[in-house]
């Protein structure tokens, strides 16, 4: 009997070099991506018939991109493609899909799987995060991508991590106003972090550069700034924020400031879309340099569940470069459990450059620290949870009043994180708030449990006839995961 | 090693055990409360919330009626309404059969008061626009309702440990004995072991409650049941009743945020304490919930759970005293039905270690009917060694 072809979830950096590998070695997998072109976010690709040149797309990453783009248009016709299409449940030996498309069901049968679903980003909210016109780094980035338009013409940037920078590098360079780049980190940081990263000099190189070039175009860059509020009821007018003085602890923090603006992007490093992971029964742990549980990889890739192998961003943030590096990785991992012969050298060399990746991210995470005072500022009526509007003091409260002190169960007194994100958009601030509020380390409140669907699916959807599922015995290991 | 001494040791902080401890404390007993996890984490926390007395088995009446007057008064006894509200539980037929059964149903609880009236024709039509093809009445149960058991759960088992319960979360208990004086537990808390002393032992363990029974020489056929749940986005408000179907599995009510709760079909098993909704639950709910509700095709569902539920094969469960040891109650076995009745058969297991006797008749939930016939008195003389448990 032939083994069913191996899966790749997500055709980001990550999984267009897992397909790449496991093609070179003769074994056809099956690729699911939710978009309709290969490339992730990270090296997304405007509709066809979009003229933008892939220069001012993706400007230094314009080599990176092409080369991802041009290694999945050659593997393209060799493989199981199936863009457009979600996977929103895994049971051991299936995954669920939905064609987005034709808004119809199938199932899967899988024996080895390539998790490589990526990030989105890590929101830690202001007041007035939900004024149109608000958007996340990310999404600020997509919009400039995939569409060619910025999201306002007066744009201001605030948040922190290596986002916060190539965002306004790649704004002002195509012609948006940045009014200002607001920096909650500081200089201080950087500086302490630089042994960590000149093992990486060339990203070192580019991070310095965006800084630079922002500076020589007058583009204001306010480090130690944290968002007080957005201002505006049918679409932000002005940002007003205000210098902390972080050197010495008690310091008075700097007056208001204020800058009118039609647009703010925001956000705090990346967080790992883990739901797919979690459903496949891996192992998580609590990563302290990413403050959030993660599931558990080796340095080959391979996850707690045999036949799970997890790379790039979705098991961890390490950027685009290492997902190319470790779905790579896991593609080697996958064929070396099939038996099949491998570069060995090849394998040594690629766990050698994501060490030193890992080492530079180390680096990077001194140099934006999650903005640890972030939960002791934030104010009763701030809303945390937009799905269901529950704001700061409704979570403060079950602490208080109901004991709360692990995640499932303020979710279950508060209804945070159990609107259309599940969690997705506001369980890491949830968690800053629960944490702060219950006196516990942020890995002692836990994390939301994963259940089907990892996305929102239409009720109504078509679904096939159902055909018996051969049954096949997986091991899922026991999660740390109370109530 | 720590030690605790009680009155009254209840193992499990579900709907059942926290009830009674509630009745218990107000009383003025020591009662503690030894939960594995958090309560209402695992049954009493996770089902359907509907409160519903129709479709119950006669016998069950008296206690559901009992329950009934409890949930009425839900908000001054433990603090919340719990999203509770008598919205109302709709059993649709869909067939003349189906609506034979109904009209059975009606006439046999007629003289418990549930006030079911029976709808069908034209004024079916009229009254549920909402509703799919296929349905050609059903009976309505006005009082009846649902409510949030994420919230109700808890709220007992903290309304319990404000009137004194101590409540013990995260400690499982590891064997269970009598020593000829006191019931002996020792239990895993943290890195410590806790040993609890008591006169009275109430088990209420939910689908792991055979342990407790069977440390006792009580063993029961009870197994374990994995509903599998499934809730939509929210929606403006279309459905007034709760809706069950005579003969189908599928259930639904509208909460008050506006989500569809659905459910039917059974959940996977990740492990003993831990399960699922599963892939052919799903994707066999979803067009039975489309055909059903029209309105729904083209809603999004967001999320899908499942929890672990004690089943006994004669669909009863088992509420009352040990048949081999005095001073033990055994509160367990609910068959996914147990959100409704739960606080009436804590309550009565209560009545039952405060006057020796219950308000209600819990003869047919007694464990003896799973045992050998004749199975001997207890010999309140010989000491139980302790038994593992687990």
């Amino acid at each position: 009997m032939t083994r069913p072809a191996p899966v790749i979830v997500g055709a980001g950096p990550a999984g267009v070099r897992a397909a790449q590998t496991l093609l070179a070695h003769g074994l056809h997998p099956i690729v699911i991506d939710e978009a309709a072109q290969a490339g992730g976010q990270i090296y997304r690709q405007p509709p066809r018939g979009f003229l933008r040149s892939r220069k001012t797309l993706y400007g230094f990453e314009a080599g990176r991109a092409q080369s991802v783009h041009g290694a999945f248009q050659a593997l393209r016709e060799a493989i199981d493609y199936r863009p457009n299409t979600l996977v929103w449940n895994a049971q051991p030996g299936l995954l669920d899909l939905m064609d987005g498309m034709a808004q119809s069901a199938s199932t899967l049968d899988w024996d080895d799987i390539i998790v490589a679903t990526g990030a989105t980003d890590r929101v830690l909210p202001f007041p007035g995060w939900t004024t149109p016109g608000v958007y996340t780094l990310g999404g600020s980035q997509v919009a400039l991508k995939f569409q060619g338009c910025a999201i306002g013409r007066s744009v201001v940037l605030a948040g922190n991590g290596p986002l916060l920078y190539l965002v306004a590098y790649q704004y002002a360079k195509s012609g948006a106003h940045v009014a200002a780049v607001l920096d909650s980190s500081s200089l201080a940081d950087r500086i302490a972090a630089l042994p960590a990263m000149l093992g990486q000099p060339a990203l070192l190189a580019k991070g310095i550069y965006y800084l630079a070039w922002l500076k020589l175009h007058g583009v204001p860059v306010h480090t130690h700034a944290q968002v007080q509020r957005v201002e505006g009821d049918a679409r932000v007018h002005a940002l007003v924020w205000r210098r902390e003085n972080l050197a010495r602890a008690g310091g008075k923090p700097g007056l208001e400031q204020r800058i009118e603006c039609d647009a703010v992007g925001f956000g705090y490093a990346l967080r790992s879309e883990t739901q797919l992971a979690d459903l496949l029964g891996c192992r998580f742990q609590f990563d302290a340099l990413q403050r959030a549980h993660l599931p558990v990889r080796d340095r080959s890739t391979r996850s707690s569940v045999p036949g799970v192998y997890l790379a790039g961003d979705g098991a961890g943030i390490m950027g685009a470069d290492a997902a190319e590096l470790a779905g790579e990785r896991a593609a080697l991992a996958l064929l070396q459990d099939r038996g099949i012969t491998v570069d060995a050298a090849r394998v040594a060399q690629i766990e050698g450059a994501l060490a030193r990746i890992g080492a530079f991210r180390l680096g990077l995470e001194r140099a934006f620290p999650f903005p640890e005072r972030w939960a002791a500022t934030a104010s009763d009526d701030l809303v945390i949870c937009r799905c269901e509007n529950i704001r700061a003091g409704e979570l403060r409260a079950a602490v208080r009043e109901q004991g709360a002190a692990e995640m499932n169960r303020l979710k279950a007194l508060t209804r945070v994180g159990m609107g259309r994100c599940q969690g997705r958009m506001c369980g890491a601030a949830a968690a800053e708030i629960l944490a702060h509020a219950a006196g516990l380390p942020v890995q002692e409140v836990g994390r939301l449990r994963g259940q089907a669907p990892i996305k929102p699916i239409p009720l109504g959807m078509h679904v096939p006839a159902p055909e018996p599922v051969a049954a096949r015995v997986i091991a899922l290991h026991a999660q740390e995961d109370a109530s | 090693m720590k030690r605790l001494d009680t009155e009254v040791l209840i193992i499990g902080g579900g709907i059942v055990g926290a009830s009674a401890a509630l009745v218990l404390a107000k009383a003025g007993r020591r009662v503690t409360v030894l939960e594995r996890d958090l309560c209402g984490a695992r049954s009493s926390g996770i089902n359907y919330g509907g409160v519903r007395r129709q479709g119950r088995p006669e016998v069950q009446l008296p206690l559901s009626q009992r329950a009934h007057e409890i949930w009425g008064n839900l908000q001054s006894l433990i603090g919340t309404t719990g999203e509770y509200e008598r919205s109302g539980h709709f059993k649709l037929a869909r067939s003349e059969a189906d609506m034979q059964s109904l009209i059975a149903y009606a006439e046999l609880s007629r003289p418990y008061g549930l006030g079911i009236e029976l709808i069908s024709g034209e004024r079916l039509r009229q009254q549920c626009p909402w509703l799919g093809g296929a349905a050609v009445g059903g009976s309505l149960c006005p009082e009846d309702g649902q409510a949030n058991p994420r919230l109700v759960s808890p709220a007992f088992a903290r309304a319990a440990a404000a009137a004194g319960t101590t409540l013990i979360e995260r400690c499982e208990v590891l064997q269970v004995g009598h020593d000829g004086r006191d019931f002996v537990a020792e239990a895993r808390q943290g890195d410590d072991t806790l040993q609890v002393r008591a006169e009275v032992l109430i088990n209420c363990a939910g689908a792991w409650a055979n342990r407790v029974a069977q440390a006792f020489g009580e063993t029961v056929p009870l197994t374990s049941g994995h509903p599998s749940m499934v809730v939509t986005e929210p929606i403006a408000h279309f459905l007034p009743w709760s809706l069950g179907v005579e003969g189908g599995s599928i259930y639904c009510r509208q909460v008050a945020r506006g989500n569809v709760v659905l459910g039917g079909g059974r959940g996977y098993v990740l492990d003993e304490q831990r399960a699922r909704a599963s892939h052919d639950s799903i994707l066999g709910l979803l067009p039975q919930a489309a055909a059903l509700l029209p309105a729904l095709r083209h809603v999004h569902i967001i999320r899908t759970w499942s929890g672990v539920e004690g089943y006994l094969p004669d669909q009863h469960p088992v509420i009352g005293p040990s048949t081999t040891q005095l001073g033990l109650l055994h509160g367990f076995g609910f068959c996914g039905a147990g959100f409704q009745i739960g606080p009436a058969a804590g309550e009565a297991l209560a009545e039952l270690v405060l006057h020796g006797r219950s308000t209600i008749a819990l003869d047919a939930f007694s464990i003896g009917r799973f045992l050998p016939a004749g199975a001997d008195a207890p010999d309140l003389l010989s000491s139980h060694a302790e038994r593992k448990i687990s």
